[in-house]
């Protein structure tokens, strides 16, 4: 199976191990991820205002090019999947946003948001199956107790992003088992990080962070796994007292898969 | 040569100060065939009926138009005072310049103008009228409750105590419905099982009543007055007529994994069980996703321990057919899926539940013995958080848009219960609004805050998760405009109401209209709050819209009262406004049988002349006692054969080019 | 400059796509928000004030800058009404009527680390920079 790939800024500089990990573990479970040529920057937020069309243009062009391949848009950042999802929303059902931007870019075929975006790990459950994982483990992550950290970007607004139940999420639980270790559920794993106001404010991080960090150790948690660039940062370098150390989705699976 | 009279009513206000009502009588009164037109304040008046007799005998008017407001409101005062002056009452047209003109226009010029347009086609349509008239059918002196809780009884009592024969079906294997899982009622706290217990025994012991429990509605069909019903007798693996109750099975049943819905799953049951200790019919019933002979042929235990020899693994459902004069539907409600709100962790912390379940943990027959108890750990709460308005007056596709209506209330029930029987229990209630329109329902609330000192905080509950061993509230007090952060032991949940799954089922069986929301629509808001718009269907309870016990039990009542007007009569009145076919133009295609939603429509083979052509045909035939005159027939028959009385296609044809002249 | 409450409140409204009104004051929002304690009006009073016509104070808040724009206000509002489009609209006014600069390049060697993800400093730039 061959999807187009679309890393984006970060997973080419600080978050290199996330984007590593996850071709060489695509390319061992027999999926080729074809990255899109001169891709630009996502916008790293979603353009909330109606009126901002430029803001969205760069992932239109990332999801046309995946069109024009015909294949499905794959991402590992929680940020560029939320934006390209939303985007790609937009240009299918909001008529106003999807003749503008057709308007400015003046493809040779307009686009519709006819793409379809999934993030890393809905792949992994719908073309690899997590039963299918489970057999492929080399490396087995028996008893270790490791908690999943969804974040926002992937789950909200559920009606967009369509990934998880919203509130009680599983996916990532799924793989956390299907690797073989146990995976510890929590209750604040669907709570921000503190986001980019970071950059401004670490206080309001570390909040958040030390709030995260308690929930996931009170449950059991030994370490945390995450699939966004931003939370990572956040949990590690905002975490407090109660720090469980955290690495990538890829990371994870590439230890199990023998490949780390 | 015909006559016709015209008449145009001011509505006081409500017509003439849109429309120019003498414009519209001097226009009448040069259209063809019309003989005399008058205009006057309220027509509806007696007085105003007066005028329209009057003008019958003085000018021998052949055919009538009023002018006034729609048909669904006064047609029928019409066609009694023409008939009264000795004229068919079918000779009657309503021209609706009221509904359809005065109250939709500004313009005084415009509306006066469609006030003559649509003066002009009733003219038209009644030059084409015939005289027809109301056939007759019998009534079946039998009426069917779909439903056995409080609502389903109740009726049935009632129509039961008028001296007819009324038979329940009831899906569970017991009658009670919700109303059996109530620990205490709002807003005299007294015990529900004590109120409804004499009803369902009444209802057992009534000999007009009769009970199908575990049983279904198979197929409805038939017209008020006579309706064909088949009903399944779902098998219960007991004979009910030799099982004496004794629970002696119960004991020995080696299967007890069941979940016991009675006690909304928190607990087993065995697989061969009681609902509860009131139970009517009080007869065991095997479940047989959980009873080991039914699955694998081995164990037989409740067989050998049964002295009574009840037990019959053979048995089979049963369909039983009946005829009924009229039917009510009663199918109640059920709580929504609280894990759909699962940012309060229903899901996944045992300690939060939801109000039906709370009652459960209070009642002395629920899982903890009437002790209040975390479901977790079996200990003492200390603290108890309400949240209110859970999926209720919701739009975001996940609750429901309007308000469950019982909610404030039975909290406010739960609040006062806790801190009467637990003083060292504290108790908060997050609410957004606290609705208690009804007669005792405010100072009932005030009591709990007064007197209770129950904690309520007008403010949303945003997240309720597990933490260092007990559940946090994480909330907004709205007044104090603070978020909290609120430690508790239990959550307990106000899950909207929503129409019991089958009710959907049951009312296409009916062809009884359902909103979005899947409750009965009933035929007038206001003036027919128990009928369906559909003949001989009734509402009765939570199936029409939320309701609480009182107002359920007068509704029930209110529902049995057009059970029995119903009943009373020996013949019924057809509606003469309906379809027939020109049996020389039919070719038997059936186009109009499949859009009859009635099912009025059959076909049979016939000798046919068509001008000297003798052969036989299968020719549509309507019933006329099923038709309602809805004129889908008329619209699909491709040969122009199906016409429909009073509204036949040349009159429409008539309407239409009257409005273009 | 002329500024008109009324006028840029319904600028604020069409910008979010979201229709206030819908609110039913229940205060999910405001429940929910990570946010709360650091913000001087909270989500449920951006919806409210919106309505009102009564924005001059949310643009000169430093709430704005505060909201994480987690989407968990939008995940839970019952009414749909989507609270952080609300305060992203009011920030994004802010942006552009006043060119307002909460963030300058010149700023950033200073207050971040060297482990500072490129999508952080991007997304910040884009809250709050012109």
């Amino acid at each position: 199976m061959t999807y187009s790939y679309y890393p984006g800024c970060t997973l080419k500089t600080k978050a290199k191990d996330l984007d590593h990990y996850g071709r060489l573990c695509a390319e061992a479970l027999g999926i080729t991820l074809e990255e899109i040529e001169e891709w630009q920057c996502c916008g790293a937020v979603y353009p909330l205002a109606q009126d901002e069309i430029a803001t969205r243009l760069s992932s239109v062009r990332t999801l046309m090019a995946a069109r024009d391949k015909g294949q499905a848009l794959i991402t590992l950042c929680s940020a560029c999947h939320h934006v390209l999802t939303r985007v790609n929303n937009d240009m299918a059902s909001n008529d106003n946003i999807r003749t503008k931007a057709n308007n400015y870019l003046q493809p040779a075929v307009p686009y519709a948001g006819e793409t379809r975006v999934l993030h890393y790990l809905q792949m992994l459950k719908e073309c690899v199956g997590f039963d299918e994982l489970k057999k492929k483990v080399v490396k087995p992550l028996t008893g270790r107790k490791i908690g999943a950290y969804y974040g926002c970007m992937i789950l909200r607004p559920a009606n967009e992003m369509a990934f998880d139940d919203p509130e009680n999420p599983t996916i990532i639980e799924e793989f956390i088992k299907a690797l073989g270790a146990e995976a510890v559920v929590y209750p604040m794993r669907n709570e921000c990080c503190g986001g980019y106001v970071t950059v401004k404010d670490a206080d309001l991080a570390k909040k958040r962070v030390a709030k995260i960090m308690h929930s996931a150790k009170d449950k059991g948690a030994e370490e945390l796994i995450t699939a966004c660039p931003l939370c990572l940062y956040n949990l590690q370098a905002n975490a407090g007292a109660d720090a469980v150390p955290v690495t990538y989705i890829t990371e994870l699976l590439a230890e199990a898969l023998g490949l780390k | 040569m015909q006559r016709i009279g015209v008449f145009v009513c001011w509505c006081g206000s409500n017509i003439a100060a849109t429309v120019d009502v003498d414009r519209v009588v001097a226009e009448a009164k040069v259209q063809p065939n019309v003989v005399f037109a008058q205009d006057y304040q309220y027509m509806c008046s007696e007085a105003g009926q007066g005028i329209i007799r009057n003008a019958i005998a003085e000018h021998k008017l052949t055919g009538v138009v009023v002018c006034s407001c729609s048909p669904r409101m006064h047609e029928n005062t019409f066609r009694k005072a023409a008939e009264r002056a000795g004229l068919n009452p079918y000779m009657v047209e309503i021209a609706n310049i009221r509904e359809h003109c005065s109250w939709i226009h500004k313009d005084k010029e415009e509306g006066t103008e469609k006030a003559c347009v649509l003066m002009r086609a009733a003219v038209a349509k009644v030059l084409l009228n015939a005289p027809l008239k109301a056939g007759e059918s019998k009534v079946t002196k039998r009426a069917l409750v779909i439903g056995g809780g409080i609502a389903g009884i109740q009726t049935a009592l009632d129509i039961a105590d008028a001296g007819f024969e009324v038979d329940i079906v009831e899906k569970r294997a017991t009658i009670g419905g919700r109303m059996a899982q109530l620990d205490k009622t709002f807003p005299t706290l007294d015990c529900s099982a004590c109120i409804l217990t004499p009803k369902m025994v009444e209802a057992a012991a009534n000999e007009k009543v009769k009970l199908y429990t575990y049983s279904e509605v198979e197929s409805v069909g038939g017209f008020v007055g006579n309706f064909h019903v088949k009903i399944r007798k779902k098998a219960r693996f007991v004979k009910e007529d030799i099982c004496t109750g004794c629970g002696a099975c119960m004991a020995k049943c080696p299967s007890k994994k069941g979940l016991n819905e009675f006690n909304m799953n928190l607990n087993n049951r065995p697989a061969i069980y009681i609902p509860f200790a009131q139970a009517i019919p009080n007869v065991a019933v095997i479940d047989p996703e959980q009873c080991i002979k039914l699955k694998t042929g081995k164990c037989g235990l409740c067989e050998k321990v049964c002295t009574a020899g009840a037990i019959d693994y053979k048995q089979q459902d049963e369909i039983i057919e009946e005829e009924y004069g009229a039917i009510v539907m009663a199918t109640g409600f059920q709580p929504i899926d609280a894990s759909k709100f699962d940012e309060y962790s229903y899901s996944t912390c045992p300690d939060v539940v939801t109000s039906l379940e709370l009652e459960r943990l209070m009642n002395a027959a629920g899982p903890t013995g009437g002790v209040l108890l975390k479901p977790s750990d079996k200990t003492h709460p200390k603290s108890i958080t309400f949240i209110q308005c859970v999926g209720s007056r919701d739009v975001s596709g996940r609750g429901k848009c309007y308000c469950s209506k019982i909610c404030c209330m039975y909290t406010a029930k739960h609040a006062m219960l806790i801190r009467d029987k637990y003083p060292d229990v504290e108790v908060h209630v997050f609410y957004i609004d606290v609705r208690t329109p009804g007669k005792n329902f405010d100072e009932f609330y005030r009591r709990a805050v007064e007197q209770y000192d129950v904690d309520y905080i007008k403010g949303q509950v945003g997240k309720v998760y597990e933490e260092d061993g007990h559940l946090v509230v994480q909330g907004v007090d709205l007044i104090a405009n603070e978020q909290i952060i609120l430690n508790t032991d239990m959550v307990v949940l106000a899950t909207a109401i929503e129409p019991d799954p089958t009710a959907r089922k049951v009312a296409s069986m009916l062809t009884a209209s359902i909103d979005t929301n899947d409750f009965i629509t009933e035929a007038h808001p206001k003036l027919r709050p128990v009928e369906s718009p559909t003949a001989g269907i009734f509402l009765s309870g939570v199936c029409q819209g939320p309701k609480d016990i009182p107002e359920t039990v007068s509704q029930a009542g209110a529902a049995a009262a057009k059970v029995i007007g119903l009943l009373a009569k020996d013949k019924l009145l057809t509606n003469p406004c309906v379809s027939h076919s020109n049996e020389l133009l039919c070719n038997g295609c059936s186009c109009c049988e499949k859009v009859c939603p009635y099912g009025a429509i059959g076909y049979e083979d016939k000798l046919i002349n068509d001008h000297g052509v003798r052969e036989t045909r299968r020719v549509c035939v309507v019933n006329e006692a099923l038709c309602q005159g809805c004129g889908a027939c008329t619209v699909v028959c491709p040969s122009g054969a199906m016409d429909l009385k009073g509204f036949s296609n040349k009159q429409i044809m008539a309407e239409v080019d009257a409005i273009c002249r | 400059m002329h500024f008109d409450q009324k006028e840029t409140a319904n600028l604020i409204t069409r910008m979010s796509g979201t229709d206030p009104k819908k609110c039913m004051k229940c205060g999910k929002c405001s429940a929910s928000c990570p946010s709360f304690d650091e913000m001087e009006y909270h989500p449920h009073q951006f919806v409210s004030m919106v309505v009102k016509g009564d924005v001059e104070r949310l643009l000169a808040s430093k709430s704005i800058t505060k909201c994480l724009t987690c989407f968990a206000c939008v995940q839970r509002c019952p009414r749909g009404v989507e609270p952080a489009n609300i305060i992203e609209a009011v920030r994004v006014t802010t942006l552009r009527q006043q060119g307002t600069c909460y963030l300058s390049p010149d700023d950033v060697p200073a207050i971040v680390d060297d482990q500072i993800p490129q999508q952080a400093l991007v997304s910040a730039f884009r809250k709050y920079r012109k």
